[in-house]
């Protein structure tokens, strides 16, 4: 089975500018919904406790509300979490009573208040306010590590103007996805900062074969101008970079839709991701680095040999 | 054309072979078992225990599949966990104190495996259940408490040597600080205290009150003062935690003051952490027998003592001069008195501790003795929008019993109220103290039904993700597609093998990691079937487009992976706990999947096409 019997001819580089515009909305909108609503922050980053619980039968939110409240913690947040019979409770940090004592305390308050239904403990989560604020810290370092180290390496295989094209469309990438997040009050713990450096290092992957697509045709059509032979090259690689971002979406999608709440926000991510990540490696990347004056005098310095002898 | 040396052929078959042998102990899933450790120092476990246990089991009719003799003890594998539970009470009453009979899952790998040194993956907390703890030791208390030691040494110092002294205290920014009155015995004491209290740092100050001798902790005596804390607080977690017959549980320091508790497989979390929580110091030291407790209450207490108040709430005077902590304390059980048969605990102090023990105690029989539990609570407030930190000690005397007789190694408690409060009071004591009070900071609890839960559904939703991958493959690339899932496979496998080798914990993200490496394994066939594609389209013949199709792939490949490899490595170095777990298979992937997605793949082409004139390929 083959999509693409010859190479396709869109014009991608001529539409560009309307790609960028439509981009800069987007990230002056996510900018916006990160101030206003913000992120949904999980309890990993803001401290506080997260408990889930199983019931033997489907139960009603209201009335554990109801016992919650009435044993003193009305301030907890109640919703479910996959089933009817399971369900999550949030506190915030507290002061007058340590983690350990309050999930105790919790199931104590619920297992007199709802008779003939047995609960377990699935899950415990509790974060101290200090810790919440390293984790921040050790996100945001990691994000401007990976982005430093990947823009140095394109830097040195490639050319700055395509580093800088590079780094604006991966760093496009996650933003658009805080963005969603945020619009969308996706809880964000630090699984989806995982999700975002992996997704930052894919979309770079699809990025960095165009622009090797794009070195090779600069060295290799002597006609043409940087905006015709840069179209081309994104052409000649499109197949590939659809191909790739289906297969992984597979996956992706199996993990979303089986792969348990835990990985929920995780794989939502992703997927997300992927397709802005193909978007921004076709429709940013290049014409970033065109814009910025790619031609071919800049990447081809008088020494370069390009190794034809190959058997 | 396209074909491959024999060398390269044979160096995927040994990859294949060993990746499949490492990665197969995996599958063989775990036994419910007993593992069966000394708890107290001085047991031992030998042949002899092994038959002791294995006849009560059977006497008990309880099944077992396996018993062996192993290195930390003994190990008793059973056919289901009801088996495991009853076999636990059974074991328990065989031996009784003094061993640990922990729950575990001990993995059912054949010999033959075991012989090569292949083990499986180790599970991380959220795929087989427990708890993890993050706490902080207090270190500002370790100084004060060091601080205080040297106060109580100072002063039984000078009291020997009859140097008199007005005042011993601490000082205001930590360490000791002596009053004297004049300079003579001023110029004694500080030769004396300099050469018994050596690593304190002694200067004279001469304030408008008196004659001072101030006593810094060096910076250097601070750090191993730290150290010493964080050590003593790791050993008494580590009998706390044995108290609670964990099997394989982590405690690690990480950090200057920080340690992890994971304790893999906990049902009863509670438990474990009324047991972990608890930070407690113990203090002996004598009542002050003299003085009427009321008059303090007035305000009116007197120098030398402080006043406490016993569980009750009953308010008692007891002298600052502390007799022993609970450090010295080795062992203590609680029984019952031979002759009034009545609760009691019995005591056994560690050498230093029973030397200082019957010195002191000697002078003062018949006069009575407090023990001190101190609890330290940290709470966490919210004040003016800020969140604040508060300290709150607790100190309770939990029991006053008075000296019958000089107290040496071994000593008993009497005059308890129950049974239970003996148990109590025994547990209390013998948990130890901590050098530090310690505050968890981060604790995450997985039930162990969804651990079990997460694992279905990771392995679930990665073969699911993974078919799907494989049939579009064949489906849109035909043979090449179904060479590139054989590779990909093959990746699967050694990632999987690595994994084993390294002995890495798997946890859900790491499910997650390799399944996504599968989805982005591909993409490396998928590059090299399109430029074969295109070769083919541009009019070379199949066998130059193959060649062609793999040398020109190779550089966008090795130049993608690189960058993803930098990302995952971002993750690794900051990423924390399960994140990690995601950074290692992501990155064990990425590597893996170079050599598989280019030379296996390559090697299989050129098994199928090589050697020979076609007209046609599968691509």
């Amino acid at each position: 089975m083959e999509f693409f019997k010859k190479v396709s001819n869109f014009d991608f580089m001529g539409k560009r500018w309307y790609a960028i515009t439509g981009s800069l909305v987007l990230f002056v909108f996510s900018i916006i919904s990160l101030i206003f609503p913000g992120l949904n922050l999980g309890v990993d980053f803001t401290g506080g406790t997260v408990i889930e619980l199983s019931y033997t039968q489907p139960v009603e939110l209201g009335a554990v509300r109801n016992i919650l409240s009435h044993g003193g913690y009305s301030d907890a947040v109640v919703q479910n979490f996959g089933t009817t019979r399971d369900i999550l409770i949030r506190v915030a940090p507290r002061a007058d009573m340590t983690s350990v004592a309050l999930s105790e305390k919790i199931l104590e308050v619920l297992r007199a208040g709802i008779n003939n239904n047995q609960v377990e403990i699935r899950r415990v989560e509790f974060v101290g306010p200090q810790v919440g604020s390293e984790l921040q810290e050790a996100g945001l370092l990691s994000l401007l590590f990976a982005s430093l180290g990947i823009l140095i390496y394109v830097a040195l295989r490639f050319e700055y103007r395509m580093a800088i094209g590079a780094i604006i469309a991966m760093l496009h990438d996650p933003l658009l996805i805080l963005g969603v997040f945020a619009l969308g009050g996706i809880e964000f713990d630090l699984t989806v900062v995982a999700a975002l450096l992996a997704i930052m290092g894919y979309s770079l992957n699809d990025t960095v074969v165009v622009f090797d697509r794009i070195r090779e045709n600069f060295s290799r059509v002597r006609k043409g101008t940087p905006e015709e032979i840069i179209n081309r090259s994104v052409n000649e690689t499109l197949s590939r970079t659809l191909m790739t971002s289906f297969s992984t979406i597979l996956v992706l999608i199996a993990m979303f839709l089986w792969g348990g709440q835990v990985l929920h926000a995780f794989s939502l991510a992703l997927l997300i991701g992927i397709f802005i990540g193909t978007y921004s490696s076709i429709f940013i990347a290049a014409p970033v680095a065109l814009a910025m004056g790619l031609s071919r005098q800049a990447l081809l310095p008088p020494k370069r040999e390009e190794n034809d002898w190959r058997p | 054309m396209n074909q491959y040396a024999l060398w390269k052929y044979i160096l995927i078959a040994v990859c294949l072979v060993i990746g499949v042998l490492y990665a197969l102990p995996n599958l063989f899933g775990e036994d419910p078992a007993l593992q069966i450790s000394p708890g107290t120092r001085g047991v031992t476990i030998g042949q002899d225990t092994l038959t002791q246990v294995t006849q009560a089991l059977d006497n008990a009719k309880v099944a077992v599949k396996q018993a062996t003799l192993t290195k930390q003890g003994l190990l008793i594998r059973l056919y289901d966990t009801d088996a495991q539970l009853k076999a636990q009470d059974v074991a328990l009453d065989t031996l009784g104190r003094g061993y640990v009979v922990a729950l575990n899952l001990a993995p059912a790998t054949p010999q033959w495996l075991t012989a090569i040194g292949a083990a499986p993956m180790y599970l991380g907390l959220d795929l087989r259940g427990g708890v993890h703890f993050l706490m902080q030791v207090d270190m500002k208390a370790a100084l004060e408490h060091a601080a205080e030691r040297y106060v109580s040494d100072a002063r039984a110092l000078l009291r020997e040597k009859k140097i008199r002294y007005l005042m011993v205290a601490r000082a205001a920014g930590g360490g000791l600080d002596v009053k004297f009155k004049d300079d003579s015995e001023r110029n004694q004491a500080l030769e004396f205290l300099t050469r018994e209290l050596r690593e304190l740092k002694l200067s004279l100050q001469d304030n408008a009150d008196g004659l001072h001798i101030i006593g810094t902790i060096p910076e250097k005596e601070q750090h191993a003062i730290k150290k010493t804390a964080v050590q003593q607080n790791l050993t008494t977690l580590r009998n706390r935690i044995n108290e609670l017959g964990v099997a394989e549980p982590v405690i690690q320091q990480q950090g200057e003051d920080r340690i992890v508790v994971q304790l893999p497989g906990v049902q009863d979390t509670a438990r474990a952490k009324e047991i972990l929580g608890a930070t407690a110091t113990l203090e002996f030291r004598m009542m002050d027998e003299e003085h009427d407790p009321r008059e303090a209450i007035a305000g009116r207490t007197p120098p030398a003592s402080k006043l406490y108040y016993e569980r009750n709430g009953r308010p008692i005077l007891l002298q600052k001069r502390l007799m022993l902590t609970g450090e010295s304390i080795i062992d203590a059980a609680s029984g019952f008195e031979s002759q009034s048969s009545s609760p009691a605990v019995f005591i056994t102090l560690d050498s230093k501790g029973a030397r200082v023990f019957s010195q002191t105690t000697r002078e003062l029989v018949g006069k009575r003795m407090a023990v001190v539990f101190i609890e330290t609570k940290v709470e966490t407030k919210n004040r003016d929008g800020r969140t604040v930190k508060e300290k709150r000690t607790v100190e309770e005397v939990i029991n006053v019993a008075v000296i019958r007789s000089q107290l040496g190694k071994r000593f008993q408690v009497t005059g308890l109220d129950s049974t239970e409060e003996a148990r109590n009071l025994a547990l209390l004591l013998r948990a130890g103290a901590l050098a530090a009070p310690m505050e968890i900071i981060e604790e995450r609890t997985i039930g162990p039904s969804l651990g079990q839960d997460n694992i279905a559904t990771g392995i679930f939703s990665a073969v699911i993700g993974s078919l799907m991958v494989i049939a579009f493959m064949v489906i849109y690339y035909g043979l090449f597609g179904l060479i590139a899932n054989i590779a990909m496979i093959f990746n699967v496998v050694l990632v999987i093998a690595l994994l084993s080798i390294i002995q890495a914990t798997l946890t859900l993200p790491g499910i997650a990691g390799i399944s996504l490496t599968m989805g982005m394994a591909v993409d490396a066939n998928v590059l090299i079937n399109e430029r074969i594609r295109e070769e083919l389209r541009n009019g070379s013949t199949p066998q130059a487009s193959i060649a062609a199709g793999y040398d020109k792939a190779f550089l966008a490949i090795l130049d993608s992976n690189i960058t993803t490899l930098i990302a995952a490595l971002a993750l690794f170095v900051f990423g924390t706990g399960p994140i990690k777990g995601f950074a290692v298979t992501l990155t064990l992937g990425l590597i893996t999947s170079l050599f598989t997605a280019v030379m296996v793949t390559r090697a299989i082409v050129n098994l199928t096409y090589g050697r020979r004139r076609i007209t046609r390929i599968s691509v």
